[in-house]
């Protein structure tokens, strides 16, 4: 159930961004989610992608610090409260979330969160018992 | 003024005495320092073969990386029984330059040093604070026995702690200030910010060097600090501070020819240039018991002038230093080598050496920055741990340089690499 992530180490200064997507597009990969974490001096920018695989050996090739991350894909259902209800869950069976953003697309009817968390298999294993929807890492990347 | 009449002493008369004192530091070390006998047998040079000061051009050279190769006491001519202090300086690599000193080199030192006061207008009156480091460095030190032989009050502040310098200024009547060139202007500046103004302090003049600056630093001191600004220059290697001395001239700083002879010579031969042509200077201190120099290669860029001076003295003068012609930097009085910041990256094991340095003047205090390549090895995607590894490499590099640096982590790649010798530093210190 886990999904790869690229998570890609970029300085603070203008242009990476715009470098680094073009690179992607020239590649035809499509990013479907992305998030950036920022300092004065650096960001890491975190990119859902429909292939981790190809971009990740790219990105290698051309140089850039990258890392492929586990991270889960969490249905939340679609209305206020939704996302209190999946987070308090978590809460409550002391796992501990090291970051999260929001896919654009929907998964159905359901809002979709991508989560990184200090032991993804394990947490797999909670969030499933508990009744919380994921998604594959396959229908992550074809959505 | 002088302080001593030896100063203004007949050029011939000079010449006599410096060859004399030659040949007893030649038969000195030759006797005393097996390795500087070596490479004179090598080179085929025995004492009675340097006959006048040109003869001096026989004598192989010496450099920071035989002081290295011989660390610590190698090139020492005496036994640690004679030997009364040490000091030390970075090297180009994991281990200090340690220098050290007879009684007798001492009391030179400091003779040398009351002169280098005088020449720049400073009599017994005077109210002297030190604020270049004491310590290892022969800042401190060095200027202290200068001004206490001068007869002068000293305030031994030791540098830092800025706003008691300047509360010590006010309070104590300080005249004359001894520190780097940019911790004057820094003073400068943070009395701005206090709303004191040069009128509030009895300052008139400062001795500054262990560091390039220029003219326009000066008139910028000057202006600020409203005293006359004195260019002095020294290198632990040869003594510290009261090598060569402006005079109020303000017109190239006098070599104190009867301890220390200068040459200047094409960096890349080794062979002296005419007079009045810009080289390497190369020191050899011909009153020195402790730790004799023998033709030591200074890496500063200048040019000598021995036409007389308008202040009187006979002795030489080179002009402010104009460069170097290694990678050494000088930061806030500190030397600083690129190679020493290789090494503590290397000791980190998962940090690639590929770095540049980064220097700026901010506020007028020397700033460095060190930018390090990321590697996808050490890339871990956490904020956190990224800035964790960006303070483990700020204290690896302090801990060697023992000055305070900002680190930058940089992407792989990104740091251009070239043939040869590469591009490690950016100075934006507008030094010329």
């Amino acid at each position: 159930m886990k999904v790869k992530q690229l998570s890609i180490f970029l300085e603070n200064k203008s242009g990476r961004l715009a470098a680094l997507s073009r690179a992607l597009a020239e590649q035809n990969i499509n990013i479907r989610a992305l998030s950036l974490a920022d300092t004065a001096d650096f960001g890491i920018l975190r990119l859902i992608v429909d292939d981790p695989e190809k971009g990740y050996a790219f990105l290698k090739k051309e140089g850039f610090a990258v890392r492929l991350t586990d991270v889960l894909a969490v249905r939340v259902p679609d209305r206020p409260g939704g996302l209190a209800e999946v987070l308090n869950a978590i809460h409550q069976r002391g796992l501990n979330v090291e970051y999260m953003y929001a896919f654009v697309e929907k998964a159905g009817d359901d809002a979709l969160v991508i989560v990184r968390m200090d032991d993804p298999d394990n947490a797999i294993g909670i969030l499933q018992e508990m009744g919380v929807g994921l998604l594959t890492g396959d229908e992550v990347y074809a959505l | 003024m002088v302080w001593n009449e030896i100063e203004k002493m007949d050029r011939e008369q000079l010449n006599e005495l410096q060859i004399a004192r030659l040949q007893e530091t030649v038969k000195w070390v030759w006797d005393k320092v097996p390795a500087y006998r070596q490479r004179m047998e090598g080179e085929g040079i025995r004492p009675e073969d340097i006959r006048s000061l040109d003869d001096l051009a026989l004598l192989p050279m010496t450099t920071k990386d035989d002081l290295r190769d011989n660390y610590p006491f190698g090139l020492f001519a005496v036994g640690p029984e004679e030997i009364v202090r040490v000091h030390a300086s970075s090297g180009t690599t994991g281990k200090p330059t340690v220098v050290g000193y007879t009684q007798e080199d001492i009391q030179n030192w400091a003779e040398v040093m009351a002169r280098t006061l005088v020449c720049g207008g400073a009599t017994k009156n005077d109210v002297v604070q030190i604020a270049y480091g004491y310590g290892l460095f022969t800042g401190g030190l060095g200027v202290h026995y200068g001004a206490e032989r001068l007869g002068a009050t000293v305030i031994p502040t030791s540098a830092g702690h800025t706003r008691r310098q300047i509360m010590l200024m006010q309070d104590l009547k300080t005249t004359v200030l001894a520190c780097t060139p940019s911790y004057a202007l820094y003073l400068a500046e943070t009395m701005g910010e206090l709303g004191i103004s040069s009128q509030d302090l009895s300052l008139r003049l400062g001795f500054l060097g262990a560091e390039p600056w220029s003219d326009a630093m000066r008139k910028q001191i000057e202006a600020a600090l409203g005293i006359d600004a004195i260019d002095i220059y020294g290198l632990s290697e040869i003594m510290g501070p009261g090598v060569a001395s402006e005079c109020l001239a303000k017109d190239g700083l006098h070599v104190f020819e009867d301890h220390f002879i200068a040459e200047v010579v094409d960096p890349a031969t080794g062979k002296p240039v005419e007079d009045g042509a810009q080289g390497e200077l190369v020191f050899t201190t011909i009153n020195k018991k402790g730790l004799p120099m023998i033709r030591y290669r200074t890496r500063d860029i200048t040019i000598l002038n021995r036409q007389p001076c308008s202040c009187g003295r006979t002795h030489a003068r080179i002009k402010k230093v104009l460069g170097r012609t290694d990678d050494m930097l000088i930061i806030r009085g500190v030397n600083i080598f690129p190679s020493q910041i290789e090494e503590a990256l290397l000791a980190m094991g998962h940090i690639e050496p590929h770095y540049v340095l980064v220097v700026d003047r901010e506020r007028g205090l020397d700033e460095l920055e060190v930018w390090v390549e990321l590697n996808r090895e050490a890339f871990i995607d956490e904020v956190r741990r990224i800035e964790e590894l960006e303070r483990q490499i700020k204290r690896g590099i302090e801990e060697t340089l023992g000055i305070g640096v900002q680190v930058r982590l940089v992407e792989p790649k990104t740091i251009a690499r070239s043939e040869g010798k590469a591009k490690r530093i950016i100075d934006r210190r507008e030094i010329k």
